[in-house]
């Protein structure tokens, strides 16, 4: 941990320093995330003018509105699909959604899946804290069984999704979890991500110490942070079919797909030049939406 | 600022209300749509699909109308001019992202060839019965434009007026046409890219680091950027403030949303797009809209053969409701006819605007076809009497 | 042109609503008239009822429904049992006559018969049974001159199919002259299968 501790915040150039304090609870693991990703961010080189941070609603849509890149806080469950329209109209741009686990598999899981089976070039992080947090602690489909919360509060019985297997089948060509205990390898994976042309999809476990962990009586912040320490097992290349979470169970953490399918817009463009030849105009290798007027003005 | 060449079909064609709507689309210079099919609508994307990989542009099928209702918003905000176009259930699909573009100021323009409803209703019979989930179908409070064109020609023409007046306000516009007037065949003129004006999307023309995203002009419109071009901004549904960052009070509440409705409302007389005839000296008016405007006219003109003094007001523009033509209507006329495919929408509306002032007489119709001229004729007797 | 109200009716899969396409663009395109097309398809894509209705005018068409039609094309039985009554007096009844049984004699209307499926099939493809229809249309009604139909026709193929449809469109169109001429002294002896009863 003593990398986040250094005197200069590595997060602090990309933070909107006008909009803290953030709304975030004490213990709670998105600023890890957000830490991590800023590493991945100065690591990686990527032009920040060129990167677009794309959030649904919930805790962890909130990221967009405190980093210091262009970001779009959307509806809930609709930051894929919105995403996805950016990401067409400018192809240029590194478009990152960061949202929560309810956000992209419960009301957005549909967009994930065919965002996936796409393989539109998208870098999805989703943070999993196992819970409706932003709402007061309802189940999630990520919410393991047996545990309590405020709509199931005699103990989940509907089984959860595994995040990693349900990306990985959709299509997505890179997957891998972490968990808010490791803070850097979530953060070579986010960089990693950067270079890697297709839907990149990264879970991290992240506690919720307000509503999952005192309600689950599993401690506070520092208890998530021990827990993930003595849980989690790294098994890079791991099945995904393996790699279930349950609410006391082992946590397995790493790479699991790092696979190269056709993206998107090559298939796009492969199709159309095929069944087009010249006449096909790839707007991508145009000058920057001309039709659209602009500077020059009204 | 003149059409891009390359979208404009210039010429004469004989082609439906789904197709010209995707050619005033392309000469408006719609370069991204995305949809998810549904009758009676799904020929324009069809068409646009066809087109758009010669022209240069994305059109792409999403998974569902939430979806394709939102895509279109991150291409808007990516640089593009883009649409939607959908029918019934899915334009209810669509309703938040209609109240997500008024919140964030992202132009675009919502199809909906209507069809009759509820639910699954009739999906390949007319009807106008979306006309006030045009105006109020998403949550909160908001000022839209709707367009309703009644024949082809017109499905192309008011498409480039849509697109420039979401630029000009930045405002989404619904573009409410019906099943006849998409699947009706007609003649349609389609001009020289320098005979149609666009208006250009408000960028600012700020720098970096000086550009507070939400601060309005003299209009109360606000110029905006494109991702990617070093700004910075952040755009949220949330109520915000000029910077664009959630303000959660009550005095960002009444400054936004005053500000999102004034800037369409002080525009309400430039945004009256009509077509009137005799009203000056008519006893009754009938006012219509969309293909009931084609079906109010034969019974106009048997009214007028029969010797009753009746006139015409189509409107071209429904939302925002043209009120003081209305009051002026009633002021003149003994008594306002109104046609449409539904059960008594518009009609409300006319009433409140007259205000007393002229009877007003709905005439109804559940959708699924047109009224029968003589059922409008009735009405137009009953109300001359 | 005057406002002139035409209906082309018949089974789904002959072709009816690009032959009313055809009329509509001659109309438009190639004769700067105006012309107003709709359609009504049966519940099936094919085999099932299939009805167009064209105005076409000098002017633009406002009311765009056919109600009292001019011009009355059949191509199937249940097409002439259903529309014919609807048809205007003196009004113009064209029908496929290997498809078409007339029921009764129609004192009150021009009826004109064309064996355009078998015509269409002499040119080796049944398909083209529906530019037959448009040829003969042309030849009898007289309302568009034939150029322009027949530039409508070649604008409304795939270019594959365009020298086979303008050959279909000939062949309707010179069977129309010959019959039109043919049936002007009387129209009630039309060269068809007997009457039911």
């Amino acid at each position: 941990m003593s990398e986040v501790l250094t005197p200069v915040n590595p997060v602090e150039p990309f933070l909107r320093a006008e909009r803290m304090p953030h709304i975030w609870c004490p213990g709670c693991g998105i600023g890890t995330t957000v830490n991590s990703f800023a590493r991945a961010l100065i690591e990686s080189k990527v032009d920040l003018d060129r990167v677009a941070i794309v959030s649904g609603i919930g805790c962890t849509g909130r990221v967009a509105g405190y980093l210091k890149l262009d970001s779009f806080h959307t509806t809930h469950g609709r930051a894929i699909p919105f995403a996805t329209g950016l990401k067409l109209a400018n192809p240029a741009l590194q478009v990152v959604v960061y949202s929560g686990d309810g956000d992209l598999f419960a009301i957005g899981g549909n967009h994930l899946i065919h965002a996936a089976r796409r393989n539109i070039d998208l870098k999805v992080i989703c943070v999993n804290n196992l819970i409706y947090a932003m709402t007061g602690g309802q189940t999630a489909p990520t919410t393991p069984g047996a545990a309590i919360t405020t709509t199931a509060p005699y103990g989940v019985y509907e089984p959860a999704f595994n995040l990693p297997a349900l990306a990985e089948a959709a299509g997505a060509s890179y997957v891998a979890r972490w968990t808010t205990f490791h803070v850097r390898q979530m953060a070579r994976s986010m960089q990693e991500v950067f270079a890697k042309k297709g839907f990149c999809f990264i879970e991290v476990l992240s506690p919720c110490p307000t509503l999952y962990q005192r309600r689950n009586k599993m401690g506070d912040g520092l208890d998530a942070m021990k827990f993930y320490k003595e849980h989690s097992r790294t098994r890079n290349g791991a099945p995904t079919g393996e790699v279930g979470l349950t609410r006391d169970g082992e946590i397995v953490v790493g790479k699991f797909v790092d696979r190269d399918r056709p993206e998107f817009r090559d298939l796009m463009r492969d199709r159309f030049t095929h069944q087009l030849g010249d006449r096909y105009v790839d707007d991508a290798e145009m000058a920057e939406h001309p039709h659209c007027g602009g500077e020059d003005g009204a | 600022m003149e059409a891009d060449p390359r979208g404009v079909l210039t010429g004469v064609h004989f082609i439906d209300g789904d197709h010209a709507c995707c050619e005033g689309a392309l000469a408006a210079g719609a370069r991204f749509a995305a949809g998810y099919p549904i009758t009676p609508s799904t020929e324009v994307v069809e068409r646009f699909a066809s087109r758009i990989p010669t022209i240069g542009g994305t059109f792409i099928q999403m998974e569902d109308e939430l979806a394709s209702s939102i895509a279109i918003l991150g291409a808007v905000w990516g640089g593009a001019k883009a649409f939607t176009v959908t029918s019934g259930p899915g334009f209810s699909l669509m309703m938040e992202h209609i109240g997500y573009a008024a919140m964030t100021e992202t132009p675009c323009v919502f199809v909906n060839v209507q069809r009759g409803g509820p639910s699954t209703g009739l999906p390949t019979l007319p009807a106008q019965a979306d006309m006030m989930q045009a105006r109020w179908g998403s949550h909160g409070d908001y000022e839209i434009i709707a367009l309703c064109p009644n024949s082809p020609q017109e499905c192309f023409d008011l498409m480039i007026e849509a697109f420039n007046f979401s630029e000009q306000y930045r405002t989404p516009v619904m573009f409410m046409m019906d099943e006849v007037v998409g699947h009706m065949t007609e003649k349609v003129v389609i001009p020289a890219p320098d005979r149609i004006r666009l208006y250009p999307r408000r960028h600012t023309r700020k720098a970096p680091g000086e550009l507070n995203l939400y601060e309005p002009e003299e209009d109360l419109v606000p110029a905006m950027a494109h991702a990617g071009e070093g700004y910075r901004f952040h755009v949220t549904g949330l109520t915000h403030d000029e910077r664009g960052y959630p303000a959660m009070n009550a005095r960002a509440q009444d400054r936004l949303i005053g500000r999102l409705q004034e800037k369409i409302r002080r525009a309400a007389e430039s945004l009256a797009l009509f077509e009137e005839e005799a009203v000056e000296e008519a006893d009754v008016v009938v006012i219509s809209y969309g293909i009931t405007s084609r079906v109010a006219q034969r019974a106009i003109d048997m009214a007028r053969e029969s010797g009753l003094r009746v006139g015409k007001f189509r409107l071209k523009t429904v939302w925002p409701f043209p009120d003081a033509h209305i009051r002026r209507l009633a002021a003149g006329a003994r008594a306002l006819v109104v046609p449409e495919l539904n059960r008594g929408q518009i009609v409300r509306e006319v009433e409140r605007a007259a205000a007393g002032a002229a009877r007003v007489v709905g005439v109804p119709h559940a959708g699924g076809s047109v009224h029968r001229p003589e059922r409008i004729l009735e009405a137009i007797r009953e109300a001359a009497a | 042109m005057s406002l002139t109200e035409i209906r082309i009716a018949g089974f789904g899969g002959q072709g009816v609503i690009l032959a009313a396409q055809v009329v509509g663009k001659a109309a438009c395109i190639y004769q700067d008239g105006y012309a107003t097309m709709t359609q009504s398809f049966g519940p099936e894509a094919r085999g099932g009822s299939s009805s167009a209705q064209v105005v076409i005018a000098s002017e633009p068409v406002l009311y765009p429904y056919v109600t009292r039609p001019d011009v009355l094309v059949v191509m199937s039985q249940e097409a002439y049992t259903r529309f014919t009554p609807e048809l205007k007096d003196g009004g113009m009844l064209l029908v496929e006559e290997d498809m078409v049984r007339l029921s009764q004699p129609h004192s009150n209307l021009k009826v004109y018969g064309v064996p355009a499926t078998r015509l269409a099939e002499e040119l080796g493809k049944r398909m083209v049974l529906n530019i037959v229809m448009v040829g003969f249309f042309g030849a009898i009604t007289g309302l568009l001159p034939q150029e322009a139909l027949r530039q409508a026709v070649a604008d409304s193929v795939p270019a594959a199919f365009r020298e086979l449809n303008l050959r279909a469109f000939e062949k309707g169109y010179e069977y129309g002259l010959q019959k039109g001429l043919e049936n002007t002294e009387d129209v009630r002896l039309l060269p068809l299968h007997s009457f039911d009863e």
